[in-house]
């Protein structure tokens, strides 16, 4: 079973190199609170600016917790991040889905970001060794999707 | 309104962990109750209840095969997940939008 991959765009005021500092240098500010992964509320979530960097949230304590890591950064026109929570919403080092930003200048001077979400079937295959033959599926994104039902 | 309803119920189906497992179980391959029991440490009517719920909240669909009824996911329920996370981008990215055109006003001079 193949899964579409999805797919937004939001046009922004801001030029492309701004458009993309704001959203990688400074997503715990914008990122919407309660929606992220870790224990306790984030102060911070940090892409590092490199390809190979990490992607993870810190709490007011120091804590982090990895999101996954940069895949390629080419800055001020793509971003091409790992996601690698699985099924448990926890990290898996050996787990990735692709989440692509593209950053194009738009008319009158702003930016529409692209977003694509994609390996999505991925989520069927990480963790266990009783799902290796699965063809695709969902069951590793029930942790996030039960986690927000008990919210 | 239909797909919020739909997702609601699949959270509400899927909240309990041995339910999960079960669902976990159909998702990696199609399979009578009996199949689905085997090793689980409920019985198999207790798995068949659990079934039931499944169904109810779109996540499971069965198929008559001979005298055997075969459990398997059911397409209208993986779309409710997939559009659940569609949603999380979603207000992640308004949430971006808000945030950025915000920093571009005060960026401008007056």
């Amino acid at each position: 079973m193949s899964i579409l991959p999805i797919v937004q765009t939001v046009q922004v005021k801001a030029a492309p190199a701004r458009a993309f500092e704001l959203f990688a240098g400074r997503m715990g500010e914008w990122w919407p609170r309660g929606k992220t992964v870790g224990q306790n509320p984030h102060v911070e979530i940090v892409i590092e600016p490199r390809a190979d960097g990490r992607w993870f949230e810190r709490d007011a304590d120091g804590n982090e917790t990895q999101w996954g890591k940069v895949l390629a950064w080419e800055p001020p026109s793509r971003l091409l991040l790992g996601w690698q929570l699985n099924t448990q919403w926890r990290y898996d080092a050996d787990f990735v889905t692709e989440v692509e930003l593209s950053f194009a200048p738009a008319d009158g001077g702003g930016t529409l970001v692209t977003l694509e979400h994609r390996n999505l079937e991925r989520f069927g295959t990480d963790a266990a060794e009783r799902r290796k033959s699965l063809d695709g599926g969902w069951p590793t994104m029930l942790g996030a999707f039960t986690r927000y039902a008990r919210e | 309104m239909a797909y919020e309803s739909t997702a609601r119920a699949s959270f509400a189906a899927l909240g309990d962990p041995t339910r999960r497992g079960i669902f976990e179980r159909v998702a990696a391959r199609p399979a009578p109750v009996g199949e689905l029991a085997r090793g689980l440490p409920v019985s198999r009517p207790a798995v068949s209840q659990h079934l039931r719920v499944l169904k109810e909240a779109g996540l499971v669909t069965e198929t008559l095969e001979g005298t055997r009824r075969i459990y398997r996911i059911d397409p209208r329920g993986i779309t409710a997940m997939r559009d659940w996370l569609d949603a999380q981008w979603a207000s992640a990215l308004a949430a971006f939008k808000d945030f950025a055109d915000q920093d571009t006003e005060q960026e401008k001079p007056e």
